[in-house]
């Protein structure tokens, strides 16, 4: 089945699951109750011979998939990101991380995009918690394309993974399947001199839109998409370094996520001044995708109207903005 | 598959208070450690390891196994001895608990020790692993697996433990048995606790009510935990055994004393634990297996 570039990655984590049970006997998956959501019901229809509903209790389902591991088999985890990362993450620390156990936690519904569900089911700081888990390789896929390889090299690695995915679908960066997918291979989607604009997931094709932006008002922003946080590119982040300016750009947390680990990166092997667009140490809201970019600053248009700012040395607004609410 | 060796109770008993004077000695020898859970557990592991699970230490992964998991990874020590004294691995290991390096960490880790099915110590846990063994087991067409899980009575208060219960019996796991060593003392304790007793009656009330067999077992008869443990469930329900426990079993002065659970003996108390272990027969040569448990 070849995978549309603009589907969202909950569609193609269902259908890339699918084509994977049938390369591979061992291949089940365990969903929270939450398959019509996270798509995962893609799979309990093809194949439900592979599909265990585990209910609504996330501790034992990372469990239970541990103890499949264990047998030979290997097991995916759906739910929302919220969940799989924080509800369970004592779970995933003891038998999954520690054990190194083939486990793949897919947390559906990452960022603020999560379809109008507020706060609660925003996951903001997945990639800061899950990043600093020893053993568990972290993939943050850009675009459909994107994670349907990531997938099929998660298939392949022995030790656990978590794969952190998008609700909707989004602009893509690749228009063709990827070949020799490496997490550890970021890739350049433009070259700049002036600065270096820095993404890892659908955050990445928000950064190719907002250097078209800058490039028309004369600035000439490179972009460099991380398709995973770990392993990462280190060479790459070196190299972003060059023009000595980065602003690295995240649908998270700035606390220990994206823009932590190019700031730990560079400040060590390069010096280069690293500014962190992302969610300033607050929780998200609900409202409309569109608008909610927005309100975060994480738009391109924002991002090349912050990135003006920067080199005007005009002081960025106070992110979010939210307006006042009035009946 | 085949057979567990068949000992006799009394022979059982011996490698009990064996395993209980590793405990205290490794204890004494690490300055730290839990003492009063693994000596209530003891009679429990002895009785699994030496008549009901189907293993073999030279073949620690063999497909066919019967596994165990200690969900009260606390007990790690226990756990050692027994698999010490069981062959896979040497007792004088034992001397490196909770040593920097050792292969026996402060709780049990599957990366590191021999016989370990899955690292534990966090409690709430082993069970629902335990389910993913069992629901694997069955999806390989093992049959004759058997996935057994160690619980603590205060491991209860968790509520993963209840997550599992239920999707457990949901999936009809009947390969899966849960034993609680329930000894009724946890580390610190509610105030004003309900008596005992009723507590105990509540627990198995309680897995009753979510679709499980419940069995009642004298944890420290080593005859009776032979037959309870090796029987099969009636139904198609798992399986679980209360065992009626001790904390602190075997040595007198530690006995139902929550301060042992996880206190050094000095020692004076130390001479005075394994004077009373020897005469219970800790000394006593360990028997010839022939690879019993596995063998095949």
């Amino acid at each position: 089945m070849s995978v549309r570039p603009d589907e969202a990655q909950r569609v193609v984590f269902g259908q890339t699951l699918v084509e994977l049970m049938a390369e591979d006997p061992r291949v089940l998956l365990l969903d929270g109750d939450l398959a019509n959501s996270t798509r995962a019901d893609i799979v309990a229809t093809a194949r439900p011979d592979r599909f265990l509903e585990m209910g609504i209790a996330e501790q034992n389902l990372v469990g239970t998939a541990a103890g499949l591991a264990t047998m030979g088999f290997r097991p995916w985890i759906s739910t929302f990101a919220v969940f799989a990362v924080k509800r369970a993450l004592d779970q995933v620390r003891m038998v999954v991380a520690q054990t190194r156990l083939p486990v793949r936690l897919a947390g559906a519904y990452s960022g603020l995009l999560t379809g109008f569900t507020g706060k609660t089911h925003q996951a903001v700081e997945d990639l800061a918690v899950m990043r600093a888990m020893p053993h568990l390789t972290v993939l943050v896929p850009a675009d459909a394309l994107e994670c349907a390889a990531a997938m099929r090299w998660a298939a392949e690695h022995p030790g656990p993974v978590y794969l952190r995915l998008g609700r909707d679908p989004a602009p893509p960066i690749f228009d063709a399947p990827l070949r020799g997918y490496d997490p550890a291979r970021a890739s350049w989607l433009r070259r700049g001199a002036d600065l270096t604009l820095v993404g890892t997931g659908l955050q990445s094709a928000r950064l190719a839109e907002a250097a078209r932006l800058l490039a028309a008002e004369g600035v000439q922003a490179g972009v460099l998409h991380l398709p995973a946080l770990k392993p990462f590119d280190r060479a790459a982040v070196l190299e972003a370094g060059a023009p000595g300016l980065v602003v690295t750009v995240e649908e998270h947390t700035v606390l220990g996520g994206l823009g932590s680990l190019v700031a730990e990166t560079l400040s060590q092997e390069r010096p280069a001044r690293v500014i962190r667009f992302g969610i300033p140490d607050v929780f998200g809201e609900s409202g409309p995708n569109a608008e909610l970019l927005e309100a975060f600053g994480l738009s391109g248009t924002q991002v090349a109207g912050r990135v003006l700012r920067l080199l005007q040395g005009i002081p960025d607004p106070v992110f979010p903005i939210i307006p006042d609410f009035q009946v | 598959m085949p057979a567990s060796p068949s000992l006799a109770p009394e022979v059982l008993a011996a490698l009990a208070a064996r395993g209980r004077r590793h405990v205290v000695q490794a204890v004494a020898h690490a300055g730290a450690g839990h003492i009063g859970g693994p000596l209530s557990a003891m009679d429990i592991l002895v009785a699994l390891y030496f008549g009901v699970l189907r293993i073999d230490p030279a073949r620690t992964a063999w497909p066919e196994r019967d596994r165990f998991i200690l969900s009260k990874g606390h007990s790690a020590l226990g756990l050692y001895a027994v698999l010490a004294m069981r062959g896979f691995f040497p007792e004088a290991w034992l001397d490196s608990f909770d040593a920097l390096g050792s292969p026996l960490q402060g709780h049990p880790d599957m990366l590191r020790c021999p016989g370990v099915e899955m690292s534990t110590g966090s409690l709430g846990q082993g069970l629902s692993a335990g389910l993913g063994m069992a629901l694997g087991a069955q999806r390989l067409g093992l049959r004759e697996t058997r996935v057994f899980v160690l619980l603590g009575d205060g491991e209860c208060q968790e509520g993963q433990i209840w997550e599992c219960a239920h999707a457990a019996a949901r999936y009809r796991a009947r390969q899966l048995r849960a034993i609680v060593d329930w000894n009724g003392l946890p580390q610190y304790a509610w105030p004003a606790a309900a008596p005992l007793g009723l507590e105990r009656v509540e627990l198995a009330a309680r897995f009753a009510a979510f679709g499980w067999e419940v069995a009642e077992v004298d944890g420290h008869d080593p005859a009776a935990l032979l037959e309870a443990l090796a029987r099969e469930p009636t139904g198609d329900a798992p399986l679980v055994h209360i065992a009626r426990t001790q904390k602190g079993r075997g040595v007198s002065f530690m006995e139902d004393q929550a301060a042992w659970h996880a206190r050094v003996p000095t020692p004076d108390e130390l001479a005075r634990a394994i004077r009373e272990l020897d005469a219970a027969g800790a000394t006593a040569p360990l028997p010839e297996l022939h690879a019993g448990g596995g063998g095949r």
